[in-house]
């Protein structure tokens, strides 16, 4: 037992230490040096016109990435569960692509389709009216295509475990397939869902590397907050960096606190399922049938 | 009759799970699909309720033709294995749900949910959520919702299968009961001889895809069209190369015209009920015989003793004059 007491206690350690070198004590200077010099400077760096813009635009481009990944997030979630046909396994660990690929790749692929004047679709859209490239479209673009899978993975399983049995007693009960999903499928996996829209907002806010080669970084406007942090960095602007920094990190801090209360109720959807199944098989005494 | 099943066919791949399936269901009688697991008595139901297609061959439903019909406009209540129960809803509100579908007044979705509730026993639950019902609970709860829609038929795939034991008998019994009660046209797949046996009007023993025999529970016990049904509705035993019941043989210690000699080389009692097995003295399997406790220690047998055996009555497949057969 005592062997048992030092291994958990040493491994208790060696993550603590590395979490706290690798994570906690950085992002703890981060916040140290954005209120270095007082909560004024922190204030004016964010109001700063340039600032404020840009995190009003990532605002902008984050909501639009999750509404769009949340609906096609759904439909190719229930394609790839409710539905066999060729191709679905290769779809489903495409769907995963996004994940690997490094976003700096994912800007310049975009900017090869839609681009203004030598991309395959951008001088046909830019002749409409239409710029994606350098544009807020083309963030959202970007945005939408990194945090693609967040919804996906998190739908995926539960769909999977709720079965298809629920949905079928709604049809032999007169609901049409609008009725069905409105009715059961959606609170069946309204946590997951929940869950997967704050883990893609989190992604969206802090996504730099395929919107800073689509975006064209036009400062007021397509330069978005993860932007300006790199800007004014470079610029010695050290304190309105850390600032904005800071306000990132909080955010995506934030989410996860979301994250985890959420968690419970989450997990508890999840297990519930699982007890049902469990208890089917377990002997239910009185039962006043 | 209120379904009518005519030429159904349905194969999953190279799979037959049903050959062209023909069979009438009378109105207000309660009919149970009975067959080994994988039979296609699944399939049959799930075909009538619209929730799978056939091949080929046509469904009607009190007259109407519902072969293409979605199962949302076919009127049938359907009772999963697994109760299918909308857990992010209340007792109350799974039952009301096909009554919400139909848009009915909030009044009459009330009145109807109570009533349903009384009738499955389960008012005082009306405001907990599946996951705090027992198992029997829940299929309560499910068959309460079938029944709400006043459905034309009442289909139930292995209700009682995921229960234990003791709840199947009660719910089984209590079946029978509700059904005398509410006499809605009712179908029930099960893979249980005994729960067929006990609960229907009608038998159709379905088999390989085909069906084997249809019948009331008593045609079928004793005049089966096939040894298949013949085993698959109790235990046999092989008597002088026919297939026999073994409460069906007669024992005699002293040896009788046509009768079979051995020695008892088993004996396990199970409460007022005695199971023999006799090694022929010609050789072979073992034949296994019933009798009661009584008649046994009446007749003086036990481990070691000689025997005669015979046919205590005649029940023979194919001689069977009141099978009906498909």
């Amino acid at each position: 037992m005592n062997g048992n007491r030092l291994v958990r206690y040493s491994l208790r350690t060696i993550v603590l230490v590395y979490l706290g070198l690798l994570i906690v004590w950085p992002v703890s200077l981060v916040a140290k040096n954005a209120f270095s010099e007082g909560i004024g400077t922190f204030i004016d760096a964010l109001t700063e016109e340039t600032t404020a813009y840009a995190f009003q635009l990532t605002l902008i481009v984050a909501v639009w990435a999750v509404v769009i990944n949340t609906v096609f997030g759904i439909l190719i979630s229930i394609l790839l569960v409710r539905y066999t046909f060729p191709g679905r396994r290769a779809l489903s660990a495409f769907i995963d692509l996004p994940l690997s690929v490094s976003p700096v790749v994912v800007g310049l692929a975009l900017l090869l389709a839609y681009g203004g004047t030598n991309g395959w679709f951008g001088p046909a859209l830019e002749d409409s009216g239409i710029q994606v490239i350098y544009a807020t479209p083309g963030i959202i673009m970007a945005t939408a295509f990194v945090s693609l899978p967040l919804v996906i993975r998190e739908i995926v399983p539960v769909l999977t475990e709720i079965g298809t049995e629920q949905e079928q007693a709604a049809r032999s009960l007169g609901a049409n397939a609008w009725q069905t999903f409105r009715r059961i499928t959606i609170p069946a996996i309204r946590w997951a869902l929940v869950y997967g829209v704050v883990l893609s907002l989190a992604r969206s806010l802090g996504e730099f590397g395929a919107v800073k080669i689509v975006s064209g970084n036009i400062v007021g406007q397509t330069q978005t907050a993860t932007l300006v942090v790199e800007e004014k960095y470079q610029n010695f602007e050290q304190t309105a960096a850390y600032a904005s920094s800071f306000v990132l990190a909080a955010a995506a801090v934030l989410a996860l606190i979301v994250v985890t209360l959420l968690r419970p109720g989450h997990e508890e959807s999840a297990s519930t399922a699982g007890v049902t199944a469990a208890t089917t098989s377990v002997p239910t005494q009185k039962d006043p049938a | 009759m209120s379904i009518e099943i005519a030429g159904v066919s349905r194969r999953f791949g190279d799979f037959v799970a049903l050959e062209d399936i023909n069979l009438s269901v009378p109105t207000g009688q309660l009919t149970a699909l009975l067959g080994p697991s994988g039979g296609g008595k699944s399939t049959l139901l799930r075909i009538i309720a619209g929730l799978e297609n056939a091949d080929s061959g046509t469904v009607e439903i009190e007259g109407t033709d519902a072969t293409r019909l979605p199962a949302r406009k076919r009127n049938v209540g359907f009772v999963f294995q697994h109760y299918a129960a909308f857990k992010h809803m209340t007792v109350a509100r799974n039952v009301a749900f096909g009554l919400e579908i139909r848009k009915q007044s909030k009044k009459q979705v009330e009145e109807r949910v109570r009533e349903m509730l009384r009738l499955v026993h389960l008012e005082q639950f009306a405001d907990r959520y599946p996951a705090q019902l027992s198992g029997g609970q829940r299929q309560r709860m499910a068959l309460a919702r079938a029944l709400a829609i006043e459905p034309s038929v009442l289909l139930l795939d292995e209700p009682f299968g995921a229960l234990d034991a003791k709840v199947r008998k009660e719910l089984r019994d209590w079946l029978r009961r509700l059904h005398d009660d509410v006499h809605v046209t009712t179908v029930f797949v099960t893979h249980d001889q005994e729960e067929a046996l006990e609960v229907a009007d009608q038998i159709v023993v379905i088999n390989q895809g085909r069906i084997e025999q249809i019948g009331t529970p008593d045609e079928l016990y004793d005049q089966p069209a096939s040894d298949f049904v013949l085993s698959f509705l109790g235990p046999v035993t092989t008597l002088g190369g026919r297939l026999v019941r073994p409460h069906d043989i007669e024992v005699t210690t002293a040896p009788v015209p046509d009768a079979v000699p051995g020695t008892v080389t088993r004996w396990t009692r199970i409460g007022y009920e005695v199971r023999l097995e006799v090694t022929p003295v010609a050789g072979g399997e073992p034949i296994l015989v019933q009798l009661t406790r009584t008649e046994a220690l009446h007749r003086g047998l036990g481990e070691g003793i000689g025997v005669w055996l015979r046919e205590s009555s005649p029940v023979n497949g194919s001689a069977a004059p009141a099978a009906v057969l498909a």
